[in-house]
């Protein structure tokens, strides 16, 4: 079977991390319950007449995608796989709220169009006359991995030599409101830096674009080798330790083999549980690595996680900023990535060092 | 790879019926599930044709012996009656007994319960429970639950109108390079006002009944509708000695690059995922029985998969039909249901009419069949086509 390498990655997120030549030096700690992304000069990327009606998940998803693209020296690839939770939901709210607020009169097809899930997929094809394959996974907190495991499946058979994968979201008012009725979202700010310590309910909510070039061959622009990807719908907390090492075991790896874990924590008292089973019992003497009171929690929030472990690799570096526990090891080899969210979707993701 | 991919197992719910059965007795009898809207209260209802399944949320959820506490959509409900009978028509005990896998797909999720309490859901406690139901992947986690499917890969495809078939796809790939033995594949969509309404404002609704490749069409009705397939790997076939319905055969997936709506007017993409599901197939084009078309009957789709179709098929286009004047355009889930009726078709060698027709289209000479067929079927092509540029194909055999 074929190996899977990044080689090329672009990244919209609540952080400074759309440069490539830069890696976390200049971080952000906000203290919110909501924190968008950092924008970017999408007029670099779209042309104004365009931009003006794209939806903001298009906006991020263009500049992320083209930024890896460059990076991986392609102009174009073999298939577009995106991941996305909820699309570019801004849309959706738009075109609902007008359909009960003007008892469905006068409304404009632009925003019913831009709700469909893989308009963002579609847009990048669009924008790079990808005619290849094109899908768009849309299941919650795995809509990255899904993404993922289909471009390695596409990689290890043949299928396809160069993908771009991504995930994507964006925040919308109502969505943010009704999450903060319901106590999805924290009731209250959070410092950034004292996330796990503050024991409530919810998540910070946020949104971002992270997109890879993936490809059958190493290149100098090569971050990472891709291993192996596991999404799993439910588990029990108690079942997480077997979980683990039988994902290990079938790469023939245990847990001393493992450099760093990345876990996807968000501070949500009711289902962080999940990963100190981890960090606590199999991962106790793994360095471990956290992200989301940097970029927030969102559906594809695991691609951002994706994004440190593939610089992580390249770069043989931790910053400061992301180290959870654990002395940081010399040689970064194997990074395991574990996510789950509110309990449901749990993914496994090992990338190595190439 | 090269492994076969079985269908063991299969379950729907539509407009024209609640199981297999019944949706197949429906085609046979030419009988369409058109009408008025009865369920959804809109403005529109005077002015569309939709296809509406019979039952209601409450009698699904007495189907399915949901408390009352549940928070199950209309996507779920009907997706979850049909992944039910699509496990147990391929006679699964244990769902969890091989390394088994859910791909479902739809386009809506649960925007019919968002669009019924979008600013309830600020105040009112009791509907809060349907927050978490809008995202397209819940009425997956909903269906992968009433199968009692736990620790296993589950997923959802939302790619517009060709998504049933882009998770039949996906499955075949699964299975194809062992990463499952059993996967349940297909698409789950109910009728909402949202895409009443987003359909309406795209101008591509007809005001009576849709008639594809008519030169005189008017636009697509909306259907509702689920569809799952039990896929499975020789070696569950061999150890269980399974009973195969019919094999996917091949399958492709390609991209217009066009426009975000509009299909290209050469039905580019359409051309290049049919050209690839033959070669995945190892098929010529004239090994091909049936083809089972996307056809809405919107003026852009026929002519541009029509023109597709002289591309792959040259002057020897087999029998086609399109199905949506039984069922309406069920957008996500349409790729599954058009996959349950074309197994159908070969296990009953039979090529559906495409009723409603009237005119030929001016545009180029292809009529689609007018009549139920009763011919050999050995081989049936099915389109998805759907926003986003995205083209689906998907063949199904008789044989491996």
């Amino acid at each position: 079977m074929g190996k899977v390498y990044v080689n090329g990655l672009g990244s919209i997120s609540a952080q400074n991390t759309f440069d490539n030549t830069a890696f976390l030096s200049d971080v952000e700690y906000y203290t919110d319950r909501v924190i968008p992304v950092i924008d970017v000069n999408y007029k670099a990327f779209i042309p104004p007449a365009a931009a003006r009606r794209m939806a903001k998940g298009i906006k991020m998803g263009i500049a992320a995608s083209r930024t890896a693209l460059q990076e991986a020296n392609l102009e174009n690839v073999d298939a577009i796989i995106t991941g996305t939770g909820m699309g570019c939901v801004r849309d959706s709210e738009k075109f609902l709220s007008a359909i009960i607020d003007n008892d469905e009169q006068y409304l404009t097809p632009t925003p019913f169009i831009q709700s469909t899930h893989n308009t963002v997929g579609g847009q990048i094809a669009l924008d790079m006359g990808c005619k290849g394959y094109n899908f768009t996974y849309v299941h919650a907190s795995v809509s990255f991995e899904s993404a993922l495991l289909d471009a390695m499946l596409q990689i290890q058979t043949d299928e396809s030599q160069s993908i771009l994968i991504g995930g994507v979201d964006e925040l919308a008012p109502h969505t943010i409101e009704i999450h903060k009725a319901v106590n999805h979202i924290k009731s209250e700010a959070v410092e950034a830096s004292k996330l796990l310590q503050n024991k409530t309910k919810g998540a910070v909510f946020s949104e971002g674009a992270n997109f890879f070039v993936v490809s059958n061959e190493k290149s100098q622009t090569s971050y990472a080798e891709v291993v192996d990807v596991k999404l799993i719908n439910t588990l029990e907390a108690d079942e997480l330790n077997t979980e683990l090492n039988a994902f290990l075991e079938e790469q023939n790896l245990s847990i001393q083999d493992l450099s760093a874990v990345v876990l996807g924590c968000n501070g949500d008292v009711e289902f962080d549980g999940f990963y100190d089973v981890l960090a606590e019992n199999s991962l106790k003497d793994t360095s471990q690595l956290f992200y989301k009171h940097l970029s927030g929690e969102f559906h594809t929030a695991s691609s951002f996680g994706f994004w440190l472990a593939a610089r992580v690799l390249k770069l043989q570096t931790i910053p400061e900023a992301v180290v959870l526990k654990g002395d940081m090891p010399s040689e970064i080899k194997n990074v395991l990535l574990y996510n789950q969210y509110r309990g449901q979707n749990h993914s496994f993701t090992l990338l190595k060092s190439c | 790879m090269g492994k076969g991919v079985a269908i063991t197992g299969m379950g729907i719910i539509s407009a024209i019926g609640n199981n297999v059965d019944e949706n197949r007795e429906a085609l046979f009898a030419s009988k369409t599930g058109i009408g008025r809207v009865v369920k959804i209260n809109t403005n529109h209802k005077n002015d569309i044709m939709v296809g509406e399944i019979a039952y209601t949320n409450s009698q699904l959820e007495g189907l399915l012996q949901l408390p009352e506490t549940n928070n199950y959509s209309r996507t779920a409900l009907l997706g979850a009656v049909a992944a039910k009978e699509a496990v147990e028509s391929a006679r699964i005990s244990d769902i969890n007994e091989y390394k088994t896998g859910l791909i479902s797909a739809t386009s809506v999720g649960g925007m019919d319960m968002t669009e019924k309490y979008y600013y309830e859901y600020l105040e009112d406690k009791t509907v809060q429970k349907y927050i978490e139901a809008h995202h397209a992947g819940d009425s997956t986690q909903k269906i992968a639950e009433q199968l009692g499917l736990k620790n296993s890969l589950v997923t959802t495809i939302s790619t517009a109108c060709s998504s049933a078939a882009n998770a039949i796809m996906l499955g075949a790939r699964l299975i194809k390079s062992g990463k499952l033995d059993r996967v349940i594949v297909g698409g789950a969509d109910c009728l909402s006002k949202f895409t009443i309404n987003g359909f309406k404002s795209l101008m591509i609704l007809s005001d009576t009944y849709n008639t594809p490749f008519d030169e005189n069409r008017k636009g697509l009705n909306l259907g509702e509708a689920a569809a799952f397939l039990v896929l499975e790997s020789d070696a569950v076939v061999k150890a269980e000695n399974k009973t195969v319905l019919a094999y996917v055969k091949g399958y492709g997936n390609a991209n217009d690059a066009f426009h975000q709506t509009a299909s290209s007017e050469n039905g580019d993409g359409a051309t290049l995922a049919m050209q690839q599901a033959l070669k995945v197939a190892n098929l010529k084009p004239e090994a091909i029985d049936y083809v089972n078309a996307h056809g809405t009957a919107t003026g852009n789709n026929d002519l541009s998969e029509g023109k597709a179709f002289l591309r792959v098929f040259g002057d020897d286009m087999p029998p086609f039909s399109s199905t949506k004047p039984f069922t309406g355009h069920t957008l996500a889930a349409a790729g599954g249901i058009e996959a349950v009726f074309s197994v159908l078709a070969l296990q009953h060698d039979v090529v559906y009419p495409n009723l409603n027709y009237k005119t030929p289209m001016t545009a180029f000479n292809l009529v689609p069949e007018l009549e139920l067929k009763k011919e050999a079927v050995n081989t049936v092509l099915s389109n998805s086509l759907g926003f986003g540029g995205n083209c689906s194909t998907v063949i199904f055999s008789k044989k491996q």
